[in-house]
């Protein structure tokens, strides 16, 4: 099978924390994969590290069968992150705009969108369900909207795989239904692979061919029957590390 | 004005460098804005002040003009916005420290080549104020060039720009060369200042590239639309500012920033008004 991440031992500590320890870890084409896990248990840290905006203490890492130094299509991986971290409500871009930027880099320096780049960004747009809203500004649109915008921004590059990290975070119930069923349209019928970081064990559990579940160390990594017919006594070894460091008595 | 204009060469040179700025100085205040560094423009104004009086010094010390005051301006201005960046990227928790360092650099070294040249005088005040009648042939060109190789490198750069100042970490990841996108931008900040000090002053400059914006941005429903408005706001400011000015005989550097406050008080209430109509509708 075509692996497209690989991570092997990989370890990685900030200011001699240990954050992660040993992570092998591995996704093939054409897999939906949910990485689980508690609040610091170094999720975000692992997709950073993916993405190359961390070094890995040790461990080696291969994106698309090419050691990270060697890899230079940063286009085949598109990125949705948490919204809040990064956007500004008040910036007054369109969507239109907005999604555009995901071609800056593949379209390069030097040189214009043409017309097949504006087909693609339209494309796109239409693709999240976002056509009526095409030159409203980004800042005037629900959260659930917002996020649909930056999903489009990440397919217009057309990417094999689209990491998307806690993407539902302050979105409604049933507009995290309505996203998860485009991710699922976008992995079944356009072929794109996902790692998908999030809290929704439940939805997650429904959607994804593969679970993570990282704390520090892989606790588990199996497709979802196996994750539902965990243990509770497994469970709790899962989440009850980060129990313990919260709740030390001062 | 209209009259005189046809009439004196160095009000058709003024009239002409006005329409330039009011060009460039509200372009690249939209991306400053946007970015959150609206105060370097006034930073790095008062390190061009600081070069103009380095120039003026030159000229009062060996008694023929060394160094043109633009070019002096234009010189410590680049240094300055270099010079910001090194700071920037040494205090990177508390970046905005880079500025009040440059800007009490600016009038540190101002004081001192002021007070070199033996102090104050009518040229000094048309720097910090503004001027109609002081752009000279020289600045004329250097402003016309500018102003072309400004319009050049947005238009080349402009989506690697509109990408980094929308959301720098999403320009990063996807390969983008910011910190190198972003220096060239501070260096053409750092020029369309020292180039719009001859009209409106080194007091009133960053305002020309920070209200237009603020206004636009009201209304403007996309980025290039609130680019545009924001120049068509920032040429009416300097149109009227620089007539009204020449008229009531006050330096054109006041007489713009009025006019641009208004411009802005008004789009402000324009969307007061459209917000209430729209409630009442509902």
């Amino acid at each position: 099978m075509n692996s497209i991440i690989s991570l092997e031992n990989i370890s990685y500590s900030y200011e001699k924390k240990p954050i992660l320890q040993q992570i092998n870890f591995e996704i093939h084409k054409g897999a939906f994969v949910g990485l689980l896990g508690p609040n610091g248990g170094g999720k975000t840290t692992l997709i950073k590290i993916i993405l190359g905006i961390l070094n890995p203490d040790s461990g080696s890492l291969t994106l698309f069968d090419q050691p990270l130094e060697e890899f230079k299509s940063w286009n085949k991986i598109g990125f949705v992150s948490q919204k809040s971290n990064s956007f500004n409500k008040g910036f007054p871009a369109s969507v239109y705009e907005v999604v555009s930027s995901g071609l800056t880099s593949k379209v390069g320096y030097f040189k214009f969108f043409n017309q097949e780049h504006k087909e693609k960004i339209l494309y796109a747009i239409n693709a999240v369900g976002m056509s009526d809203y095409t030159y409203e500004n980004i800042g005037n649109l629900s959260g659930g909207q917002q996020q649909r915008v930056f999903i489009a921004r990440a397919l217009v590059s057309e990417p094999e795989l689209l990491i998307l990290d806690e993407p539902t975070v302050g979105i409604d119930y049933e507009n995290v239904q309505r996203f998860y069923e485009l991710l699922h349209d976008l992995n079944k019928q356009n072929g794109i692979s996902l790692l998908l970081v999030t809290h929704d064990t439940g939805t997650m559990t429904k959607y994804a061919t593969k679970i993570a579940c990282l704390n520090k160390t892989l606790h588990f990594h199996g497709n979802p029957k196996e994750f539902e017919n965990l243990s509770e006594k497994e469970m709790s070894k899962l989440y009850g590390h980060d129990v313990n460091i919260v709740s030390h008595n001062h | 004005m209209l009259a005189d204009l046809l009439e004196y060469d160095f009000l058709r040179q003024t009239f002409l460098t006005g329409l330039l700025i009011g060009i460039i100085a509200p372009l690249l205040g939209t991306f400053i804005v946007v970015r959150r560094l609206s105060l370097i423009a006034d930073a790095l104004s008062h390190v061009t002040l600081a070069g103009i009086a380095f120039g003026l010094f030159l000229e009062k010390k060996f008694a023929f003009m060394l160094l043109p005051p633009i070019y002096g301006g234009l010189l410590f201005s680049v240094m300055g916005s270099i010079f910001i960046e090194k700071l920037r990227s040494v205090y990177k928790a508390y970046q905005e420290l880079a500025i009040p360092i440059i800007l009490s650099g600016g009038v540190g070294l101002s004081v001192i080549f002021i007070a070199l040249a033996d102090g104050f005088n009518t040229e000094l005040m048309n720097f910090l104020f503004g001027s109609a009648s002081a752009v000279s042939k020289t600045d004329f060109i250097t402003i016309l060039i500018i102003t072309i190789f400004v319009l050049v490198i947005i238009t080349l750069f402009y989506k690697e720009l509109f990408t980094l100042s929308f959301d720098e970490e999403h320009a990063k990841v996807s390969g983008i060369h910011s910190k190198q996108i972003h220096l060239l931008f501070i260096i053409l900040t750092a020029l369309v200042i020292a180039a719009s000090i001859q009209i409106v002053g080194v007091l009133l400059v960053s305002s020309l590239m920070t209200l237009p914006v603020a206004a636009s941005m009201r209304i403007a429903k996309g980025f290039k639309q609130m680019m545009l408005l924001a120049i068509v706001f920032g040429e009416l400011a300097v149109m009227i500012g620089l007539i009204s000015g020449y008229y009531l005989n006050i330096p054109p550097g006041g007489t713009i920033v009025v006019v641009a406050i208004i411009i802005l008080l008004m789009t402000i209430s324009y969307k007061r008004l459209q917000v209430t109509f729209k409630g009442a509708k509902a």
